[in-house]
C-alpha cells in the first residue's frame, strides 16, 4: 500500500460521508412529501423550489437552536449518547457495495469504503452497537418517559436482530461468502429474490422494526410516550438521533438491495460502465426507501404484545424453518421452484402451530399486518 | 505492533477503571469498551470474523441485557453502592492477592525475551469464518453439540422456572 492507495481511501471516505449527508437531506424532504401527497397535504413547499431546501433549513435551525441539559440528566453518558447512536448508523454504510470497479490507468478501485471478508457481520454488528445510543439516551435522561421508550426500544432491537441475522443465513449459505461484495457478484445469473422470498420477507419486516419506523415505532409512540427515547434531547443533539434514524433506513435499504436484488447490477448500454452500477444501485435503493414511506403512511401502530409475538412466535420460527430448506436445496440441487413451494408450505404449517393459541379477533390483526 | 499496544492500553485500562467505577450503567458502558478494544485487538491479528462475533455477542447481546436488567432494577440508585459491606472487603482482598500471585507466577515469562521469538507465525486461515466453521463443525463437532445441548436444558429450565403455576 503506498500513499496513492491512502489518498484514494480518503476520498472515498470524504466523498461518501458528504453525498451521505446530502442524500439524509433529500430522503428526509422525500418522506415528508411522499406522506403529505399520501394523506392529500401539499407537503414541504416554502424552503425552495418545492420545499426542497426545507431539510437544509431545518439542519440550520437545530444547529443554532439552544442546547438543554437537563439537570437530572447523567453528566457524562446523556452527551455521548446520541454520538453513539450516529457513529456506528455510518460505519454500516461503509460495507456497502454501491458499484462495482472504476479503473484509472491499471489502478482499480472498488466502489465500496471497505471490503473486507465479513462485510455482513459488520453490518449486522453495527445494527447492535446502535442498540446503545437509544438505550443510552433513555436512562441518562433522568426522566421516566425516555426511560421507558428506552426500554421499550432495546427490547425490540435485540428481539428483532434475531430474526434479521436468520434471514440473511440462506443468501450467504448460497453465495458462499460473508463479503457484501461476494454476495453481489454470486447474483450474476439469478438474483436471490427468486430462490429466497421467505427470506426476503422476514428480513424486510425485521428492517422496519430494526429502525424503530412504524408500524413498529412504539419506542417513539407520541401518543404514550411524548417522544420516547429522546424526549430531553434538543438542539444538536436531536439532530444526532434524527440522521442516525434515517441513516438506518438507508443502509437498511441498501443491504436488502446487496442480498436480495443484485446490488449494483442490471442492464446497461456499453459506455461509462461503472456509472450505471452506481444509478442502478441508487435506483434500487431508493425504491426500498420509498417502501418504508409507503408503510409508514398505511399501517397503524402495533400493540406491545403484537410486536413481540410477530417477532419472537412467527418471524424466528420462519426463519429456523427456512435456514435447513434452503441449505438442502442448496446441496441436492433441486429446482428453485421447489424451494418456494417447500417454503409455502413450512409458513402454512408454523401459521397453524402458532396462530390457535391467541384470541381469535388478535389473531387476525396480527395475521394481516404480517402478511403485508 | 502499535495497535496491540494502543488497544490492549485501552481494553486494561477500561477493566481496570470498571472494576472500580461505583455506577453500575458506567461500570457496563467500560465493560464495552473493554470489549470493543479485544475486539480490535483479534481485527489486528486477522481474526475479522472473531472480530465481528465479539461485537455482536459480548458487545451487541450480552452487556446490553445486562444494561436493560440495570435500568429494569434501577441498582443504579446512589445509596445501594455508597458502602463496601464485610463480605466485598474479603472479596477485595482475595482479588488482591490472586491478582499478585498470578502476576508472579507470570513475571519470568514475561521479562525473558524467548516469549516471542518461541511463536509460530500466525497461519493465514486464522480466526477466519471457514477455518472457524471446519473446527466446530468438524474436528469438535460432538463437544460442540453437547454445548449446545446444555445451554437448551438452560433455557428450559428458566421456562420452567418463569411459568406460572396453574391454580
Amino acid at each position: 500500500m503506498d500513499w496513492l492507495d491512502v489518498v484514494i481511501i480518503l476520498v472515498k471516505v470524504v466523498v461518501c460521508f458528504l453525498l451521505l449527508n446530502l442524500l439524509l437531506a433529500v430522503v428526509v424532504w422525500a418522506e415528508r412529501k411522499v406522506i403529505a401527497d399520501m394523506q392529500s397535504r401539499i407537503g414541504p413547499n416554502r424552503a425552495g423550489p418545492y420545499g426542497l431546501l426545507q431539510s437544509i433549513a431545518d439542519g440550520l435551525k437545530l444547529f443554532t437552536k439552544e442546547d438543554i441539559f437537563p439537570l437530572s440528566a447523567d453528566r457524562i453518558v446523556y452527551p455521548i449518547a446520541p454520538i453513539i447512536s450516529a457513529v456506528p448508523a455510518f460505519l454500516a454504510f461503509t460495507v456497502v457495495p454501491f458499484g462495482n470497479m472504476l479503473s484509472i490507468g491499471h489502478r482499480h478501485i472498488t466502489l465500496q469504503i471497505a471490503d473486507i471478508n465479513v462485510g455482513l457481520l459488520f453490518f449486522l454488528a453495527m445494527g447492535s452497537i446502535a442498540v446503545y445510543g437509544v438505550a443510552l439516551a433513555g436512562w441518562s435522561s433522568g426522566s421516566k418517559y425516555p426511560l421507558i421508550g428506552a426500554v421499550r426500544s432495546s427490547a425490540q432491537m435485540i428481539s428483532y436482530e434475531i430474526a434479521m441475522g436468520l434471514s440473511v443465513i440462506p443468501v450467504v449459505l448460497y453465495a458462499g461468502t460473508l463479503s457484501t461484495r461476494g454476495i453481489v457478484l454470486a447474483q450474476q445469473h439469478m438474483w436471490f429474490i427468486g430462490a429466497q422470498i421467505p427470506s426476503f420477507l422476514i428480513y424486510l419486516i425485521a428492517g422496519v422494526a430494526e429502525c424503530n419506523r412504524a408500524p413498529f415505532d412504539l419506542p417513539e409512540a407520541e401518543t404514550e410516550l411524548v417522544a420516547g427515547f429522546h424526549t430531553e434531547y434538543s438542539g444538536i443533539k436531536f439532530m444526532l438521533f434524527f440522521m442516525a434514524e434515517y441513516m438506518h433506513i438507508v443502509t437498511i435499504s441498501a443491504i436488502a438491495v446487496t442480498l436480495f436484488f443484485g446490488g449494483w447490477m442490471g442492464p446497461h448500454p456499453n459506455f461509462l460502465v461503472p456509472l450505471w452500477g452506481v444509478l442502478w444501485f441508487l435506483g434500487k435503493t431508493a425504491a426500498f426507501v420509498f417502501l418504508f414511506y409507503w408503510v409508514r403512511a398505511s399501517f397503524p401502530r402495533l400493540r406491545y404484545d403484537q410486536l413481540m409475538n410477530v417477532g419472537w412466535k412467527f418471524l424466528i420460527p420462519i426463519g429456523m424453518a427456512w435456514i435447513p430448506i434452503s441449505a438442502a436445496v442448496h446441496i441436492f440441487d433441486i429446482r428453485r421452484v421447489v424451494l418456494v413451494g417447500a417454503g409455502v408450505i413450512v409458513g402454512i404449517i408454523v401459521l397453524s402451530l402458532v396462530l390457535p393459541t391467541k384470541k381469535p379477533e388478535v389473531l387476525t390483526e396480527e395475521e394481516a399486518k404480517t402478511t403485508a | 505492533m502499535t495497535l496491540f499496544i494502543v488497544f490492549g492500553a485501552l481494553a486494561l485500562g477500561a477493566a481496570v477503571a470498571m472494576v472500580f467505577q461505583r455506577n453500575a450503567v458506567h461500570a457496563a458502558l467500560l465493560l464495552v469498551l473493554n470489549l470493543l478494544a479485544v475486539a480490535v485487538l483479534f481485527l489486528s491479528l486477522g481474526a475479522e470474523f472473531l472480530f465481528a462475533s465479539q461485537i455482536i455477542v459480548y458487545a451487541g447481546a450480552i452487556v446490553v441485557l445486562f444494561l436493560f436488567v440495570i435500568m429494569l432494577l434501577g441498582v443504579d440508585r446512589s445509596e445501594v453502592v455508597l458502602e463496601h459491606t464485610p463480605f466485598q472487603r474479603r472479596q477485595i482482598a482475595l482479588g488482591a492477592v490472586s491478582a499478585l500471585v498470578l502476576i508472579g507466577a507470570a513475571a519470568p515469562v514475561l521479562g525473558s525475551k524467548t516469549l516471542t521469538a518461541k511463536l509460530p507465525a500466525i497461519p493465514k486461515t486464522f480466526g477466519s469464518a471457514q477455518s472457524i466453521g471446519t473446527v466446530l463443525f468438524q474436528t469438535y463437532l460432538l463437544p460442540f453439540e453437547l454445548t449446545g445441548l446444555l445451554l437448551l436444558v438452560a433455557t428450559i429450565g428458566i421456562l420452567m422456572l418463569a411459568k406460572k403455576k396453574p391454580r
